[in-house]
């Protein structure tokens, strides 16, 4: 099958990129003047502009709109004020998720959705499904192009070329309509790479246009990131990445997002199931685990107490920032607490491992 | 892409040089370089018996896991310990960092590898 390629491919082929089959997108994994490790560095200390045009985007509009994404998700976007910014899981009636993603509120008739980019069909087709009257739903992911500058630096260099006072904008918040070197964008405060940053959505005949301008307006503070580095600097962080931390056959229970989940609204899918798991306790439970034996664990090793199976690596490798090997394990509940030696099997021998809380990379206030 | 003239290599990547009836095996640049940020190397036990093309230990990047094999027959008799520590040194000097030294069983089977010229052009097909 012929890979699908961004609007910013051309810029990809100028800054050497390293381009993979990405789900079916032809991106790059890191650029070779730099390499992955070098690029994560780089957004922790500095600044890193990564293409994410390939996330998919919904738009939702009508009178009913507001109610439609209420029962499509597990958060609640009630409280949301214009121009606001939530995270959610969207779950099947069972509890499993059909996807993670952001929900930005334009008004009371106009919400828009950033999914992920394997999931674009099988989202949108879901929503089609539980359309309700008072509805309209459109993809429009071909109509935006994404890109993301994240890092300590990232403010101050959009600054210099935005005319809009980036101060105001709050974390989890955006603002349509703003000017970046003379393009039109819309900019929130969001990312995910465990920096400050921000996410800006275009117009796909200007996004090289865009691409370039921040490149030129943060010269030697900013460099162009390949998704290598994004994996790693979302996994330091500990955000989840659906396939691995979420699944359809994951609840958002079990991987810990309790906050994310409001069993106090009235009605969403997936409720009564998660309300359920919630009374009892979840079965599993993600856990964060550091090696104390010499290894990687990597996403699908099997987690072992005591020769005994207990659960899966969902997400695991080598934090960069840290300099430590660590993982996310879904194992029994019994074993997800902190403190607990376990054993991941790395090439069909067991390695040490010790599971822990706040192992994870956070950014210094 | 550097490619050393007096060095035997293999089709998976890895170089060999010879001293009497010594065979140093390392990874050849083309392998760094595809393989990426190095951050992980498990090397082999010494003493240990290999036939050619078995898996001696294994290199990881931040990204990969890649078996490394020995191209020729024999018993270990040196690691580098020292990529245990910095096995980051691999992406730096590919073909100054071997990985295991053994002792050749059946020097023969040097005359199945390739020489530095025809690895040039074993990577070029490779790229295309």
């Amino acid at each position: 099958m012929e890979l699908r390629r961004t609007p910013l491919y051309p810029m990809h082929l100028k800054y050497d990129g390293n381009m993979i089959d990405f789900g079916g997108w032809e991106l790059p994994v890191e650029y070779k003047a730099t390499g992955i490790l070098a690029e994560h560095h780089q957004v922790r200390r500095k600044a890193g502009l990564f293409d994410v045009s390939h996330m998919g985007e919904v738009d939702i509009r009508g009178e009913q709109a507001g109610a439609f994404v209420q029962e499509l998700v597990t958060n609640d976007i009630s409280t949301l004020k214009e121009n606001q910014v939530c995270y959610s899981p969207m779950c099947y009636p069972d509890g499993g998720c059909v996807d993670d993603l952001l929900v930005y509120k334009h008004s009371r008739d106009h919400y828009f959705l950033v999914i992920n980019a394997a999931n674009t069909d099988k989202d949108f087709a879901w929503m089609q499904e539980h359309k309700i009257p008072g509805v309209t739903l459109e993809n429009v992911s071909s109509r935006y192009a994404e890109l993301a500058l994240q890092g300590p630096l990232a403010e101050g260099i959009l600054q210099s070329i935005c005319d809009t006072d980036l101060k105001e904008i709050n974390y989890y918040w955006f603002r349509p309509r703003v000017k970046v070197a003379g393009i039109d964008c819309l900019i929130s405060r969001t990312g995910y790479t465990g920096e400050d940053g921000f996410e800006l959505f275009t117009s796909p005949d200007r996004a090289c246009d865009l691409w370039e301008a921040i490149l030129e307006a943060g010269k030697g503070a900013v460099l162009p990131i390949g998704l290598g580095a994004r994996d790693t600097l979302r996994f330091e962080a500990k955000m989840p990445l659906y396939g691995h931390e979420l699944d359809k056959g994951i609840t958002p229970l079990e991987a810990h997002l309790d906050r994310f989940v409001r069993l106090d609204k009235p009605s969403f899918i997936g409720k009564e199931a998660l309300a359920r798991q919630k009374e009892k306790g979840p079965e599993r439970l993600l856990v964060e685990f550091e090696m104390t034996g010499r290894g990687i664990p990597r996403a699908h090793y099997e987690a072992q107490k005591n020769g005994q199976n207990i659960g899966w690596v969902t997400s695991g490798g080598y934090a960069p920032t840290l300099g430590k090997n660590l993982g996310l394990a879904l194992v029994k509940s019994e074993y997800a607490k902190p403190g607990e030696e376990i054993d991941i099997i790395i090439r069909n021998k067991p390695v040490k491992a010790r599971t822990g809380q706040g192992l994870f990379y956070r950014r210094p206030k | 892409m550097e490619i050393k003239a007096n060095l035997y290599y293999s089709d998976d990547h890895e170089w060999v040089r010879v001293e009497g009836d010594l065979a140093y095996i390392g990874i050849t640049d083309y392998a760094q370089h595809h393989l990426g940020d190095i951050v992980f190397v498990e090397l082999p036990e010494i003493g240990g018996e290999f036939a050619a093309g078995d898996t001696i230990g294994v290199i990881e990047s931040v990204k990969a896991v890649a078996d490394m094999h020995t191209p020729v027959s024999g018993t270990i008799t040196a690691v580098n310990e020292a990529l245990e520590e910095a096995p980051e040194t691999l992406n730096k000097d590919p073909y100054g960092q071997h990985i295991a030294v053994l002792k050749m069983s059946n020097p023969d089977e040097l005359k199945k590898l390739m020489t530095g010229e025809q690895y040039t052009a074993y990577c070029e097909q490779a790229e295309e």
